[in-house]
């Protein structure tokens, strides 16, 4: 095992988050306090509760799942498309290093900062909402899980895309609709009987349900469902990376 | 009794590669570099150059054949042998945003050594980068940009290095700079392999010269070698009367009379251990064909290269 090499990639990874802190952190926590001012407070003071958690509440989990998403997914593809984009991507190639090295590099560092966004957003929504977290080990499981998950999703989009345009095109239009749709401004019990049924083909649904429950105690599918579709995903994340490391596709010619 | 040959460094056996385009970049190379040498890949653009270094490098995948570095599978033992081989890349590929020393210091964990920031020092003064370390890449000169990719190629202190273009849009100091350098790093063991489009460099540095056309090595021979065995050597003798035309007598010597029959030229092969100079002047004298200048000049290997190029030896 390559420890110096992982570290390199690593630190790298990280001293590019720090550089570019303003855009790293600060806008993100920005957006989601608009959020709660937004939603938490001014519209969802006229709302009831949820399975009794005040509006302001229930959406915490999603809007920090929503982040945690994005940020995942938009740190791993960019931090592996960037080299493929200026050609440093030699050095990369040419290392002692193995693939599984290069990804725990990567795909650690965009999981670490994503880790430490949800974490901040969770800091910020205390200022605007109270709050409680019946099941904290849970709750860090699943904030660790799922920014593994979709950071290893972001490193298989930033191998696969050409172009900053195709590095954007994933994320905008299909985890973001598939967020919003997935429950991150309400429980799935609220769609008609038929919605309810097609909304459980969207991913997002379990992770945003499963993170809720570490919360509340409460979710729309079983806590057990959530986390397997979680691992399911990693499964299938993880597949396709050994198939992009053992063929070279995008990467080796 | 016969001495054992020295073990090759690098070994590349039978390495083809075909791109997924139907191109053949490399046709069946052989190749052997000799521990602690400096060897020059020549050869005209798209000839293959930068394809067989980057296979040795591990950056592109052969499609078939073998290569062994320091007595291990480039392949299979990738881990061992990419540890011991650095690559300055022929294009100016950097992270404009890092400062000096950080990217050398990356380089240095990536290729799997522990962090000794006296050698990076030493690295930087002997490429006159010290005093920029926390500059940012992006502000640096094209030159300065080139120092740094081989201050990041030789931070991981290993055995082979591979030049690729290294001269490429770089000033006239930085190319003493660098030659100086490589002779340095050549004295203390390191083996370098480059490319380059300066000829008379290869002619001034290489130990052993490699001329490579259309995917397939033509030649590989020591300079001093390649240059005898393949050098034209011609005699010029400037006449103090014109000719009309050569005499019969002289047709033993494949001479040729200038336009103005004012200039006689004789091209003999290098290697010849007879030039037939003695005779030809005897010759002259008994005709009574007097000169008054007579100057002698080789081929470079600028010429031997460009005659290889275009002329495959069969």
């Amino acid at each position: 095992m390559n420890i110096y090499g992982i570290r390199a990639i690593y630190r790298f990874e990280m001293a590019r988050t720090f550089r570019t802190l303003w855009e790293s952190i600060a806008a993100p926590v920005l957006t989601t306090s608009l959020y709660f001012i937004v939603f938490g407070k001014a519209i969802g003071s006229r709302m009831g509760d949820i399975d009794s958690i005040s509006y302001g509440a229930f959406i915490i989990p999603g809007l920090i799942m929503l982040n945690l998403l994005n940020e995942s997914i938009s740190n791993a593809s960019f931090g592996i498309y960037m080299p493929k984009w200026s050609g440093t991507i030699y050095e990369l190639l040419s290392a002692p290093v193995s693939w599984v090295e290069v990804l725990i590099g990567y795909v650690g560092a965009a999981a670490t900062k994503s880790v430490l966004l949800g974490l901040l957003i969770l800091g910020t929504a205390r200022i605007f909402v109270p709050y409680e977290i019946v099941h904290p080990f849970w709750m860090i499981a699943f904030l660790l899980l799922t920014a593994v998950t979709f950071s290893l999703f972001g490193f298989i989009i930033g191998l696969w895309a050409d172009s900053f345009q195709k590095l954007q095109v994933i994320p905008m239009l299909v985890v973001t609709p598939l967020t919003f749709l997935g429950g991150a401004f309400y429980s799935i019990n609220m769609l008609p009987p038929l919605w309810q049924k097609i909304t459980l083909f969207n991913p997002v649904v379990y992770l945003i349900s499963g993170f809720r429950w570490s919360f509340y105690g409460v979710a729309d599918v079983h806590v057990a469902v959530s986390l397997g579709m979680t691992f399911g995903f990693l499964i299938i994340c993880l597949a396709f990376v050994g198939w992009v490391f053992k063929t070279g596709y995008k990467i080796r010619s | 009794m016969i001495a054992d040959k020295p073990t090759p460094i690098i070994s590349v056996l039978g390495v083809n590669k075909i791109y997924a385009d139907g191109f053949q970049a490399l046709k069946k190379i052989n190749l052997e570099i000799k521990r602690g040498e400096i060897f020059a890949l020549l050869g005209p653009n798209g000839a293959g150059k930068t394809t067989l270094i980057n296979i040795i490098c591990g950056i592109v995948k052969a499609t078939s054949g073998t290569i062994i570095a320091d007595g291990h599978d480039t392949v299979r033992d990738y881990r061992t042998v990419r540890a011991i081989i650095g690559l300055v890349p022929q294009e100016l590929h950097t992270d404009s945003f890092e400062s000096v020393w950080a990217t050398i210091k990356f380089s240095r964990g990536l290729f799997g050594k522990a962090p000794n920031s006296a050698y990076l020092e030493k690295v930087l003064r002997d490429l006159s980068l010290w005093d920029k370390r926390d500059q940012k890449i992006m502000t640096l000169s094209g030159g300065m940009k080139r120092r740094v990719l081989i201050a990041k190629a030789l931070a991981h202190e290993p055995t082979i290095l591979f030049l690729d273009e290294p001269s490429a849009g770089v000033d006239v100091e930085l190319r003493h700079d660098m030659w100086r350098m490589v002779r340095k790093l050549r004295a203390q063991g390191t083996t370098i392999i480059l490319t380059t489009h300066y000829i008379e460099e290869a002619e001034d540095m290489a130990d052993r010269i490699g001329i490579i056309n259309k995917g397939e090595l033509i030649i590989v021979e020591d300079k001093e070698v390649l240059m005898q065995k393949l050098g034209k050597k011609q005699l010029t003798l400037t006449l103090r009367q014109a000719m009309m035309n050569i005499p019969a007598e002289l047709s033993a010597w494949p001479l040729v009379l200038s336009n103005d029959g004012l200039v006689l030229v004789y091209s003999f092969n290098a290697q010849e251990e007879e030039s037939g100079i003695a005779a030809l002047l005897s010759k002259l004298g008994e005709h009574d064909i007097e000169f008054k200048d007579l100057r002698t000049s080789e081929s470079s290997l600028e010429d031997i290269f460009v005659s290889l190029v275009h002329q495959p030896m069969g």
